[in-house]
């Protein structure tokens, strides 16, 4: 990659994550406005806009953009499930680094449903035989790691006591409050093995981040590069898998995903998981996390509750996972929360934490894996 | 029936089998999701497989009316392949890891005029 078309963060912005009365282009006009201020950009500014959004409807990025009286570029909206706003980031990094746009707006705003999120993936007849259940199989997932990886209900209430722990530091969080091994088991079982507490929550929210081609920044700032931004499908086989497939192949050797994304993202980038200083990862339930970083390569597979044992993954240790509190304090608004993680990670780059910051982080991992199969695995330096 | 072509009127699923890289597939399909070869074989599953995973849905998920809680787990079948499927048993805690389980039709609920309608799921088998 050469000098002249590497990628930039020139500015990030957010919606806070949660519950508000404000309507989807409201967030999403917050967080573009607040990354287009950063940047330094205006009307103009920019030649072209990506808007992750799953529940948003028809011409989402476009409400956004009319709002701020910024339109006439392409303005395209993307769909690619708990993935959507790290395909954004993919197609506006590509599309940079191919000469085509210098100033590129990516963003993501989402307003999800209450409870257990209805999604059109499903056929009818699964609705109606009670299989389109998402937390299901999450458990199921869940039951498995327990079984491969020694990972214990134990395990899984201390994810959540150390992500809430993280997010208590986070003003930009759903849950600001700690909680405790004691209260996480207390909270009802909603699929054996998971507890309420051990599940995200659908809400609300916008990220917005202004990318930008590398010799267009200042020369006196040090900006974050954008390192790679990956995304990938499922290959079929694990019944398991994010794709949600009825049936799959005993063989256990298919690779997830998430490690499909991740080894490119790593190629790409130049880098490799023992590089990584802090990484935000899909965590929509806490053995999600624990999956996650097995996936990631972050550890190696079956040593996720090691890991966990270990202290590393906790603020201080020596790979901090999920330092916003991740989505089991943010929340999960399906379009922004991609973009939610990059922005963290950008201001974890810059040192402008505060006290959820990663000491000296120089190279920084985010994650999101959800149905279709989709995987995004962005990688950033600074 | 809850969906035509899912499985037999007595019970048994309706898979494929992909001439080509020999893979068995559930539901049936057009062309093989391993390999991409057209027109599979279509094949009746085994009627008995293991227990693979399972667990317990405690609130009506989105579109289902029958009653909660229920199961929901996964069985692997001779053919080398695991399926999800609704279980029988709704406590987590009385299944065990690699049970003898057999295929059989439930009523999830009854429709508009009153028919019930049926979906196949797994119960732990009866001693052979």
């Amino acid at each position: 990659m050469t000098a002249s078309s590497s990628v930039v963060v020139a500015g990030v912005g957010m919606h806070p994550f949660g519950r508000f009365d404000a309507s989807t282009t409201d967030m999403g006009v917050v967080a573009v406005r607040s990354a287009l201020k950063e940047a330094g950009v205006g009307k103009g500014g920019f030649q072209a806009a990506f808007c992750g959004t799953a529940y948003g409807g028809v011409a989402t990025g476009h409400k956004v953009l009319s709002r701020l009286g910024m339109t006439g570029m392409p303005i395209v909206d993307i769909e690619a499930g708990c993935a959507s706003g790290g395909a954004a980031l993919m197609l506006a990094a590509a599309a940079i680094r191919a000469g085509q746009y210098d100033t590129v707006l990516v963003f993501g705003t989402e307003k999800m449903p209450k409870g257990i999120i209805r999604s059109s993936f499903f056929e009818p007849w699964q609705e109606e035989a009670g299989l389109a259940a998402t937390p299901a199989f999450f458990a199921l997932r869940a039951q498995r790691l327990c079984q491969t990886s020694g990972v214990t209900k134990d395990h899984l209430a201390r994810v959540v006591v150390k992500n809430r722990r993280h997010g208590a530091a986070n003003p930009d969080a759903m849950f600001q409050k700690e909680t405790s091994v004691e209260e996480v088991l207390s909270s009802r079982v909603v699929c054996e093995p998971l507890h309420l507490f051990m599940l995200c929550s659908p809400n609300e929210g916008a990220a917005a981040l202004v990318l930008r081609r590398s010799d267009l920044a200042a020369p006196d700032t040090t900006p974050v590069t954008l390192a790679s931004a990956v995304l990938r499908s499922h290959i079929p086989g694990s019944v398991l898998s994010e794709s949600t497939p009825l049936s799959g192949l005993t063989d256990d050797s298919v690779p997830a995903p998430t490690t499909l994304a991740a080894t490119a993202a790593y190629e790409e980038a130049g880098v490799g998981p023992e590089d990584i200083d802090v990484a935000e990862v899909q965590d929509t339930d806490a053995a999600r996390e624990l999956g996650s970083c097995e996936e990631l390569g972050l550890c190696e597979p079956g040593g996720s509750a090691a890991l966990l044992d270990s202290g590393a993954t906790t603020l201080g240790g020596r790979i901090p996972v999920n330092p916003s509190g991740g989505l089991l304090s943010k929340g999960e608004p399906l379009g922004a929360s991609a973009l939610g993680q990059v922005v963290e990670l950008v201001r974890q780059l810059r040192e402008e934490c505060g006290p959820r910051q990663v000491e000296g982080a120089r190279t920084a991992l985010s994650h999101t894996v959800g149905r279709g199969a989709n995987a995004g695995v962005v990688i950033l330096t600074r | 029936m809850v969906r035509d072509g899912l499985f037999t009127e007595d019970g048994a699923l309706l898979g494929s089998k992909c001439t080509n890289c020999g893979n068995v597939l559930f539901p049936r399909v057009d062309s093989c999701t391993y390999c991409a070869t057209e027109d599979p074989a279509p094949v009746e599953l085994s009627r008995r497989g293991t227990l693979w995973a399972w667990t317990a849905v405690t609130a009506p998920p989105p579109g289902y009316q029958g009653e909660v809680p229920f199961g929901i787990g996964i069985v692997e079948l001779p053919e080398g392949i695991r399926v999800i499927t609704r279980l029988t048993a709704s406590d987590p805690s009385s299944l065990h890891a690699g049970q003898a389980m057999e295929v059989r039709l439930v009523s999830l609920h009854s429709d508009a005029e009153g028919n019930d309608v049926v979906s196949y799921a797994f119960a732990p088998a009866a001693a052979s």
